[in-house]
């Protein structure tokens, strides 16, 4: 029996643990290597971007509130739910052109990438924490703080592997993340989004919008509600003037290596306070 | 004893569907640039900036008052708020920061906000308040009259409370949410405004049901009945779940479309709201910067 009509899937938003549309109502056509028409995907806004900036926004302290532990935990959900769906995520990036032993490794290789990551939310204080010595009757220790709302532009190439690379040591911590992902990685991006709706990954933890990452990011650069700029996988034509507006409220701008694994690329998402405290008797 | 006789109130059926399709269609409104710009300073305007908290102390009334006349410490442009609004003990405080400076002190009185005491006890909160300085009463109607059928009762305490209130407005909170739908909100609003009331009010903000749309467009359509048989305008106060920017500039719409742009002042609508002043300052901010702002851009109230 042949005779079911297939269902194909509407790629939308993912804003505040939500699939809402654009916005602006605008899509953009996904086409496979060969030319075949994938999907409409939603074209996100800059106002699509402010709801996503907010809805990080009020996710972040509960998020970072969490133990380590914990968090370590939802992202090895994340791999748990990943390696499940292995098949869908190998036939999209077979569609995008790779062959299939290609995109069997890069499923693979992001699922390890969110298990090594998982690893290490209890270990970042450990390693980046210290114990410094004084000249006086006081303990003084630096211990690492999520910097906060960071917004991450993801390489087009390899997208599920560079996603993984740059959303797992940016949330690990307890920031949350703004994803701007390019038409090529859009419904990579959008299938992960429905991955982590099945986490456990509060909503607003992760927020992804697909579309024109070149006209999103001068917003998110100039947005003084975020404060980080993930640049690695950012188109290299950003205007100066974008670039200037992010010294505005001291964004921290992130540049790297799109598929990087090192606790390194955790420290780049954040910020070392030092506290004194009268030692006791 | 001879039992007094009142007018007939005439309450009109309320179409449910039109009014809410009419109130929907009036919040679809886009509004851009310089007419932003001036909606948003209209509604600044219009704000009954308030506290209403067991945790309220002078202190804390007092930096709302800064906030009241000048919203925005960077900015002198931004005009101050119509009134704060407080508990009445916190009256005396209030009064002591606003005074001459043009921004009112609105006081919520007479048992806020269930109105369940005697109505001795109720008069004499609102003389107390007005004693202290309020140049308004927010009072609340009685609902268990209303909804046990008690209207005389619903009128005659609303007309003692004008009364105690002398000079002072009284706004009349019907808690739309608990009257049970539009047709005895309607009712409830040509109750209140036939025994006195100078502004009727939706909400206390007490309650998880808040002020909606549709149930200001009802409150409206009352106030325009009544300005026409009467020749008196009433006022309209929206409170409760107010909190956006673009929540505000569609009651602007709302009410400018149902009873005409003459009510577009702070005589006549007032918006009851704390957070609300915050968002529309970054919506300012974010016009004259063309960046988005964020809460760490304004002040912590």
């Amino acid at each position: 029996m042949a005779d079911h009509l297939p269902v194909d899937k509407t790629f939308k938003l993912f804003i505040g643990g939500a699939f809402p549309r654009s916005e602006s109502g605008y899509t953009f056509q996904v086409r496979s290597a060969d030319g075949r028409l994938l999907a409409n995907a939603a074209k996100a806004s800059r106002k699509d971007l402010r709801e996503a900036v907010r809805a990080a926004r009020s996710a972040q302290a509960g998020w970072a509130g969490r133990t380590a532990y914990n968090r370590g935990q939802v992202l090895y959900r994340v791999a748990e739910m990943l390696d499940a769906r292995s098949d869908e995520f190998a036939t999209l990036l077979r569609d995008g052109g790779r062959s299939d032993e290609s995109a069997r490794h890069e499923v693979e290789q992001a699922v390890d990438r969110w298990v090594w990551y998982a690893g290490w939310a209890d270990k970042v204080h450990q390693v980046f924490g210290s114990v410094n010595p004084v000249a006086g009757p006081f303990f003084n220790f630096t211990f690492p703080e999520p910097t906060g709302v960071v917004v991450q532009a993801v390489p087009d190439d390899p997208p599920l592997l560079g996603l993984a690379s740059r959303l797992a040591p940016a949330i690990v911590t307890g920031n949350t993340s703004v994803v701007l992902a390019g038409e090529a990685a859009a419904l990579v991006a959008m299938s992960l989004a429905e991955v982590l709706a099945t986490s456990d990954v509060p909503g607003g933890v992760v927020n992804i919008l697909t579309g024109d990452v070149s006209a999103l990011l001068p917003w998110a650069l100039g947005h003084l509600d975020v404060n980080a700029v993930d640049l690695a996988g950012a188109p290299d034509d950003l205007p100066d003037e974008a670039l200037a507006d992010a010294a505005e409220n001291v964004k921290r701008l992130v540049h790297g290596d799109p598929t990087a694994a090192s606790p390194s690329v955790i420290a780049q998402f954040l910020e070392m306070k030092t506290v004194w405290h009268p030692i006791g008797h | 004893m001879s039992t007094p006789t009142y007018a007939p109130i005439r309450t009109t059926s309320v179409d449910l569907v039109g009014l809410e399709a009419r109130a929907a269609e009036l919040g679809g409104r886009s509004i851009k640039t310089s007419s932003k710009r001036a909606a948003l300073h209209l509604a600044i305007r219009c704000i009954d900036l308030t506290t209403l908290e067991g945790a309220d102390t002078p202190g804390k009334v007092a930096s709302l008052c800064r906030k009241a006349m000048r919203p925005d410490a960077t900015n002198p442009a931004i005009p101050p708020v119509a009134a704060v609004c407080v508990y009445p003990e916190m009256v005396i405080h209030a009064a002591a920061s606003v005074a001459g400076t043009g921004v009112a002190v609105a006081s919520v009185a007479g048992a806020f906000p269930s109105g369940l005491s005697d109505l001795g006890v109720r008069t004499d909160d609102i003389r107390s308040a007005v004693a202290d300085g309020a140049d308004e009463i927010d009072i609340v109607l009685n609902r268990s009259a209303f909804l046990s059928g008690d209207l005389a009762k619903v009128h005659d305490e609303v007309a003692a409370s004008k009364e105690a209130c002398g000079d002072a407005h009284l706004k009349v909170i019907l808690e739309t949410g608990e009257l049970g739908g539009y047709e005895p909100v309607r009712r409830a609003s040509m109750l209140a405004m036939a025994a006195g009331a100078d502004f009727i009010k939706t909400s206390t903000g007490k309650i998880p049901k808040a002020a909606t749309p549709a149930m200001a467009l009802c409150m409206a359509e009352a106030i325009r009945e009544h300005a026409h048989t009467t020749g008196r305008a009433v006022g309209f106060k929206a409170a409760g779940g107010i909190r956006t920017a673009k929540q505000a500039w569609h009651y602007l719409v709302l009410m400018g479309e149902t009873l005409g742009t003459e009510w577009l002042t702070p005589d006549l609508f007032r918006l009851g709201a704390s957070s609300l002043l915050n968002d529309i300052l970054l919506q300012l901010g974010k016009l004259d910067s063309g960046r988005y702002g964020g809460p760490d851009y304004v002040t912590v109230d």
